[in-house]
């Protein structure tokens, strides 16, 4: 039985470490061939023989490199569109959980319900409303869609619910304000699932592709994945510079990856236990 | 006024920016899609009018449209049930082992959280026929024959796949291993005490009781792989969907009508057939599930 138990569970570490190269084994082949050279791309040697930092050079501090600016408008986007989820999001969890009033269920019902709506059905109308009011090429039209989300009012409705109503009413009782109880109290109170929910905001719009692809039509205005996919399809067999510019697109999301993976975690796991 | 009534009040106040966003952002824009459907809007014409279910007619009779419909399908159903079963195995795995879980899972996750815009790069990149590609140079190292793999028609469509099922297995192990561990410990103790085998502890106590997220999972993968684009538009040539529209995912049939044909009403007709088939999937699974879940119980 002790026999059988430790052979499956070395059998098990075997197993996963397999399965754990196979998983990096593409990111160890993009930063290899980030530093190889034109030439030395070609070669089928696995590490370069002549490591470079040429392609880094090229993409981030060439003065005709368009990628510093797409990184700017990524980081733009992410930013400002986090911001916005993070204090809207609240709001409404809030709202839904401490207020009553009529209409309460519906309108949780209806706000959830739009997460079923696919995307790729509106982002035409959105296409012909950003035509309409001449949003195209401007960061309020990348980011207009994602203002608010609904999955983080799910998320944050299921966290208001533990702060406790007497805390609440004492801050009435000393005359604040609804919205300095929000902003003063509340928010603070939360700061756990505000770090969960930002960071997920943070990573998918700094990610996103369709929309971004349909409203940018000037590379100025380029997110870094669609900067990224246009630069790429140009670039032909320049394999070590899509490669560098695939690091460069990572690099962020992988430190943030690292620092905030707590956070990560608990929240990848909460979206299913709470499924 | 009263107490209620003003709290009611403040209520509505903070609810108003946000519902302003739900209808003008969401629902209005679905409702536009809908009834522009109805039209021939193009920008490429002045004038819209309307033409009824020619839309539906036109789309349902392309044979690319057909193609790219049963393109979809091929991605949902080789994808979803690979990465629930893999990831499952995986999460079961890391449940067992006591060391370094918190270190495997942090490896696992990391194609989820990196653009998947770039990953598909990478993946071209090791795709690449002889001598190029960094897979068959492994594969004819290993005695395997060359692989076409995003330039073969019959190949292509499971490259990707593949890749999909790559990024997502994390994501997935993760909220398994985070249901297994919810499990409690006592309910598999006392099993154990009464001479359950490790396969029955499995089968009898721990699948069951996982039963609700491997349904949530489904659910979310199935339309995660109906809804394939990014992987689509940047691992095929020129972002075509091809070869012969092999890889040709229907997001990704809709983006051509809409914004390098500019046919917007028949763009519109096509994503509400896509819509309508997420919707037909996501409920023929709980259907399934829920027979499955009361057919365990009256057993």
């Amino acid at each position: 039985m002790m026999v059988e138990k430790r052979v499956g569970v070395t059998l098990a570490y075997v197993i996963l470490a397999t399965l754990s190269l196979v998983m990096v084994f593409p990111f160890f082949w993009m930063l290899l061939s980030s530093f190889k050279d034109a030439s030395q791309i070609f070669e089928t040697r696995v590490f370069p023989t002549r490591p470079t930092l040429d392609n880094y050079r090229l993409i981030l501090l060439d003065g005709h490199s368009r990628f510093p600016r797409w990184f700017l408008n990524s980081a733009v986007v992410a930013v400002c569109t986090t911001a916005s989820v993070l204090f809207f999001d609240s709001l409404l969890g809030y709202t839904l959980s401490k207020f009553s009033f009529p209409g309460k269920k519906i309108i949780f019902l209806l706000i959830i319900s739009t997460l079923m709506i696919p995307t790729e059905m509106l982002v035409i109308p959105w296409y012909a409303l950003s035509r309409a009011m001449k949003w195209g090429n401007t960061y309020w039209g990348v980011m207009f869609p994602g203002m608010i989300s609904a999955f983080g009012v799910f998320l944050m409705r299921q966290f208001m619910s533990t702060i406790p109503n007497d805390l609440l009413d004492a801050a009435r009782i000393d005359g604040m304000g609804e919205l300095s109880i929000f902003v003063k109290i509340v928010m603070p109170l939360v700061t756990p699932a505000l770090a969960t929910l930002a960071i997920f905001n943070f990573i998918g719009n700094w990610n996103a592709f369709l929309w971004p692809l349909i409203v940018a039509s000037k590379p100025r205005m380029f997110t870094l994945p669609v900067g990224l996919a246009n630069f790429s399809g140009e670039a032909g067999s320049d394999w070590h510079l899509i490669m560098t510019g695939a690091t460069v697109a990572m690099a962020p999301l992988i430190a943030l990856f690292l620092v905030f993976q707590k956070q990560i975690v608990r929240g990848i796991a909460m979206t299913g236990l709470k499924g | 006024m009263t107490l209620a009534k003003k709290r009611a009040m403040t209520a509505y106040l903070f609810l108003a920016v946000p519902l302003v966003f739900f209808i003008g952002v969401r629902f209005g824009p679905m409702l536009y899609a809908m009834l522009r459907s109805l039209t021939d809007w193009s920008l490429l014409r002045k004038t819209n009018q309307f033409i009824g279910l020619s839309n539906f007619k036109a789309v349902l009779g392309d044979p690319v449209f057909l193609k790219a419909l049963a393109n979809t399908l091929k991605y949902a159903i080789v994808g979803a049930p690979i990465v629930i079963a893999l990831s499952l195995g995986i999460a079961l795995l890391l449940n067992r082992i006591a060391r370094a879980r918190g270190f495997f899972r942090l490896i696992y996750i990391l194609p989820y959280i990196t653009p998947i815009v770039a990953v598909s790069w990478v993946w071209r990149w090791m795709y690449q026929t002889p001598p190029l590609g960094i897979l068959n140079a492994i594969f004819s190292a290993l005695g395997l024959p060359a692989m076409e793999f995003l330039l073969s028609p019959n190949q292509a469509l499971y490259s990707i796949v593949a890749v999909n099922i790559w990024v997502e297995l994390g994501y997935c192990t993760t909220v398994f291993l985070a249901g297994i561990q919810t499990i409690p410990m006592d309910c598999i103790e006392a099993a154990r005490i009464d001479g359950a085998s490790s396969r029955q502890i499995l089968f009898g106590i721990v699948l069951p009781l996982l039963m609700p997220i491997t349904l949530f999972l489904m659910i979310m993968q199935g339309i995660q792989f109906l809804r394939i684009f990014t992987p689509v538009y940047n691992m095929s040539a020129q972002a075509m969907g091809g070869p012969l529209d092999s890889t040709k995912s229907a997001a990704l049939y809709i983006y051509q009508e809409a914004f390098t044909k500019f046919e917007l009403g028949r763009a519109s007709a096509a994503s509400l057939v896509l819509f309508a088939i997420i919707m037909a999937v996501t409920l023929a699974q709980l259907k399934l599930f829920d027979k499955k879940a009361n057919g365990e119980v009256e057993s």
